[in-house]
């Protein structure tokens, strides 16, 4: 690596952010992954356009993760110069794509999450928050609806198809606890409105989730017991290596521009 | 790839400030709930339309371009149609 790592203020809202930040970027480069090898064309640009999505909330919550700490880093710094334990992103988000059907499910479980979430916090205390909310809220429904519609009809397709969508949920669900977790950096920003408590959303979205799988004649898994890690900057194997292609152009070429 | 899991759909958007959808292409896509979520995706990626339709590609007779001379030819020599022929009193303004 030719360019060193930026030093981030983990004040409590700047490390909130930074994690937002960081789940969108990561599930959108995950997405960005499928650019050119979907099943069908019209698949390609459905997921290329949800990356986009989430890649344009990625940027505005650098951007304001950046003002609200005040020092010399921006939305180019937060997502290039940051090492793999400095990454604060669900350990969901960074799982790889593996098969269409992985795909749909790990986007299904976040954005069930998210639309809850983005919905949330429109009543956020925070204006900038707020704001980000409003507009992410109609990109994260959509990709409710579009993951939904996949997971019920790999669900209730084919033999192949459903074992393959069962495998995925199997193997995802012990990454969905993340989600609702809360440490102590957050508690003061749930008190002050800032920030929304997630376990308040987890009835509601255990309820979407059941009612599409149901619908897809697949199954929860019964276990309960959830894996933790990538707030605190913990991650799996695989997040190194999306990093490093993620940040290739600039460590190698620093500042570069075109 | 036409498959008989993914059939054709013909797109038709209306525009902003368009009163009629007009066709803009078509699609692959195994039921309409996801053709109309692939013409979302393909065709209104730039803020182009504010509804959508898709019509399955199979539900649409067409004229055949053998009859072509038959069809439409019989139109040409009657220019009398085209409303040129009469003075458009300035009251009217705008037509």
């Amino acid at each position: 690596m030719a360019v060193a790592n930026v030093e981030i203020s983990e004040t409590p809202l700047v490390l909130y952010t930074l994690r937002r930040a960081d789940d969108a970027l990561i599930l959108g480069h995950r997405l960005s992954e499928w650019c050119g090898h979907a099943p069908t064309l019209e698949e390609d640009m459905a997921l290329a356009n949800m990356g986009l999505d989430l890649l344009g909330q990625a940027r505005e919550l650098y951007t304001y993760a950046a003002r609200v700490e005040g020092k010399d880093n921006d939305e180019d710094k937060l997502a290039y110069l940051r090492d793999v334990r400095q990454y604060r992103n669900l350990l969901l988000v960074e799982q790889p794509n593996g098969d269409f059907a992985r795909t749909m499910v790990r986007q299904f479980f976040h954005a069930a999450f998210a639309d809850l979430y983005w919905r949330a916090m429109m009543q956020s205390k925070d204006a900038t928050l707020a704001a980000i909310a409003a507009k992410s809220e109609k990109e994260s429904a959509y990709h409710v609806r579009h993951s939904s519609e996949w997971i019920i009809r790999l669900g209730d397709g084919t033999e192949e198809s459903h074992h393959r969508a069962q495998t995925a949920i199997d193997d995802l669900w012990s990454f969905t606890g993340e989600m609702f977790s809360v440490d102590g950096s957050e508690h003061g920003l749930i008190d002050a409105g800032i920030a929304v408590d997630p376990v308040s959303l987890y009835p509601q979205w255990l309820k979407t989730i059941t009612a599409v799988v149901n619908e897809a004649t697949l199954a929860l898994p019964a276990s309960n017991w959830m894996q933790q890690g990538g707030r605190g900057g913990r991650h799996s194997e695989h997040l190194g290596h999306l990093l490093s292609e993620l940040q290739s152009l600039q460590r190698t070429f620093p500042g570069a521009t075109w | 790839m036409a498959t008989p899991n993914s059939p054709l759909w013909e797109v038709f958007i209306r525009s902003r400030n368009g009163l009629a959808h007009k066709h803009v292409g078509s699609l692959h896509a195994a039921d309409a709930t996801l053709a109309l979520q692939a013409a979302r995706d393909i065709y209104t990626r730039r803020g182009e339309g504010l509804s959508i339709w898709v019509v399955p590609s199979s539900a649409i007779t067409a004229s055949d371009p053998a009859e072509k001379g038959m069809m439409f030819e019989p139109a040409e020599s009657k220019i009398y149609r085209h409303p040129t022929f009469y003075d458009v009193p300035d009251e009217v303004g705008h037509m």
